[in-house]
């Protein structure tokens, strides 16, 4: 994948523009991006944060149950539902009647999978057949609002 | 020889809210139209209840209670931004698409190979979309469009097709038609049925078997067209193909395509006006409006891009200055200047109502000045006097203009406000 990336310099004359133009090749899968040198004249960050973009949903933290990973109630996620969900990865699911978001463990003989929580106060949860579940898709992101102004 | 597929997606608007209600999977479900007036999609489980398009909602609500049947009001805003990502993905696997309505497109699957490989790739995109989007879709690939639709029939009836079936052979062109109730023909219709039924004829085999001077006198053009299209000869064009329940006027630009940003919105409103003039023509009126332009995926040398947006309108229209704004405007919130040659653009007119739902005519015609100062002069009454003072004769009669949509699901995809809640307890 190319990346590349220029800074033009900053004057100490703050009346002139700082540009980060960012061309990248890559990140859109299926979506070849414009001619490479033709740099754009924003940061998109639809561009570095969505890979496919028809695969991504974006949905809101309700709960803390994973603050220890940190997401915290009230983020925001970005998810990718062309991903299989792979050990180890934060995966929204769909277990008895709602949406929740856990981390995806398989176990040793990959037999069974379990739903990780990541604060004390909370149970793993088993997934068995005796549950309705579905993976739904794959965590890429979480974004989180820091200034509370 | 021409190869076309023809990409259907599976009870569409059922499948759409199933996407974010899992729990309904094998469920039965059914989606109401404007004002949850009467039904416009079912889940299979509904229909083997027998429940039929066009039902009234009042005369079953206590039958869908009594029955567990889960009821949405159209959510068209999540319907036409699904079908953006349906259609996104299917983009990849064709060098030419076309969009035919808002839950169907033909692929141009000529020249890849083998019927195999046709039938492999097609899979593939059919468990893309699947997963991506979670959309269930089904597959025709046949030499004619027609066809196409008859195959994609058959891939969406039995499951051993795995969503895909390819009619390449003559064999299998006979057993298909002789299986096909000959009104279930793209293009026979109601109307053509009934006069065939005269003639003992029933399926679409029986019909193909006709002599093609008598089927040429009798259904004139259109119909001797549909027989020969199912005897294997492409003649039908995109166009001239019938449309179910929306309205799409679309166009490939000459040579590596249109870059002008002007040329482009000349073309957008020309396919609009050409789509609102068959829309008006059928006494119907619209809710919904897409535009679409796309580059080549021709020329791998060329960069490119996918325009694709949906206009909702809060009052279903026919008017011909409005629906062009919104056409300029949609493509307009998309377009980048000079970045890229766009192909191929049309417009699609969906959610299609009887006219008589529509706020009257002569308030929604042409001289928007005009129109302008009677809505003035209407809202200064109404905010004088109370809400619907004055309204207009045939406008819903809920009170301050509400359409009535009790059952709709949220908009996840396209307000921010409205996302998916992951319960993280």
């Amino acid at each position: 994948m190319k990346f590349e990336v220029t800074l033009h310099t900053i004057d100490s004359d703050n009346s002139s523009s700082v540009n980060i133009p960012l061309a990248d090749g890559g990140i859109k899968a299926g979506f070849p991006s414009p001619a490479q040198d033709e740099a754009l004249d924003v940061i998109d960050l639809n561009r570095e944060l969505v890979r496919h973009p028809e695969a991504t949903f974006y949905a809101r933290v309700d709960g803390n149950s994973l603050q220890n990973a940190g997401i915290c109630d009230g983020d925001l996620v970005v998810i990718d539902k062309s991903l299989q969900a792979r050990d180890g990865d934060f995966v929204a699911a769909f277990i008895d009647g709602e949406f929740t978001l856990k981390q995806f463990k398989l176990d040793d003989d990959g037999r069974g999978a379990w739903l990780m929580p990541a604060n004390d106060q909370y149970a793993p949860i088993r997934v068995t057949s005796d549950n309705q579940f579905v993976v739904w898709g794959v965590l890429t992101y979480t974004i989180k609002k820091l200034c509370k102004r | 020889m021409a190869l076309y597929g023809l990409a259907d997606c599976n009870n569409f608007f059922v499948s759409c809210e199933r996407v974010f209600r899992p729990d309904l999977n094998g469920k039965p479900v059914v989606v109401l139209s404007n004002n949850d007036g009467c039904v416009i999609a079912r889940s299979n489980e509904s229909k083997a209840l027998g429940v039929k398009m066009g039902d009234p909602f009042f005369k079953l609500e206590r039958f869908f209670d009594e029955n567990g049947v889960t009821v949405f009001s159209g959510n068209y805003v999540l319907y036409g931004d699904i079908s953006r990502r349906v259609m996104g993905l299917l983009s990849k696997y064709t060098p030419q698409l076309d969009i035919y309505s808002i839950d169907e497109a033909f692929l141009d699957f000529s020249g890849m190979g083998s019927s195999d490989k046709v039938v492999a790739h097609a899979r593939a995109m059919v468990r893309e979309v699947r997963q991506s989007v979670g959309i269930p879709i089904s597959v025709g690939i046949a030499p004619t469009r027609t066809l196409a639709k008859v195959a994609s029939r058959f891939a969406k009836k039995y499951e051993g097709y795995h969503g895909v079936c390819i009619i390449d052979t003559d064999e299998k062109r006979k057993k298909a038609l002789q299986l096909l109730p000959v009104g279930d023909v793209f293009g026979i219709g109601r109307r053509f049925q009934k006069t065939l039924e005269l003639y003992n004829v029933k399926t679409a085999y029986d019909f193909v078997s006709l002599s093609e001077d008598w089927v040429k006198g009798t259904f004139k053009v259109p119909g001797w067209r549909t027989y020969r299209e199912l005897k294997g000869d492409d003649c039908i064009e995109l166009g001239d193909l019938p449309a179910k329940q929306s309205i799409c006027n679309s166009r490939s630009f000459a040579g590596s395509g249109e870059t002008d940003r002007t040329k482009l919105e000349e073309a957008i409103a020309d396919f609009t006006a050409q789509a609102v003039r068959k829309l008006r023509q059928q006494h119907s009126a619209c809710g919904q409006l897409t535009v679409f332009a796309y580059t080549s995926r021709f020329r791998p040398d060329l960069p490119s891009d996918m325009i694709h947006c949906n206009v909702a309108f809060a009052n279903p229209t026919a008017d011909l200055a409005e629906l062009t704004a919104a056409a300029l405007r949609g493509l307009r919130s998309c377009y980048r200047d000079g970045l890229f040659a766009y192909k191929k653009a049309g417009v699609l007119l969906w959610n299609i109502v009887p006219e008589s739902h529509v706020v009257a005519d002569v308030f929604s015609t042409e001289g928007s000045e005009k129109r302008k100062s009677l809505m003035q002069a209407i809202d200064n009454i109404n905010r004088k006097n109370g809400r619907n003072t004055v309204h207009m004769a045939v406008a819903p009669q809920q009170k301050g203009y509400v359409i009535k949509s009790e059952h709709r699901s949220p908009q996840y995809t396209t307000d921010i406000r409205q996302i998916i809640r992951l319960k993280v307890r």
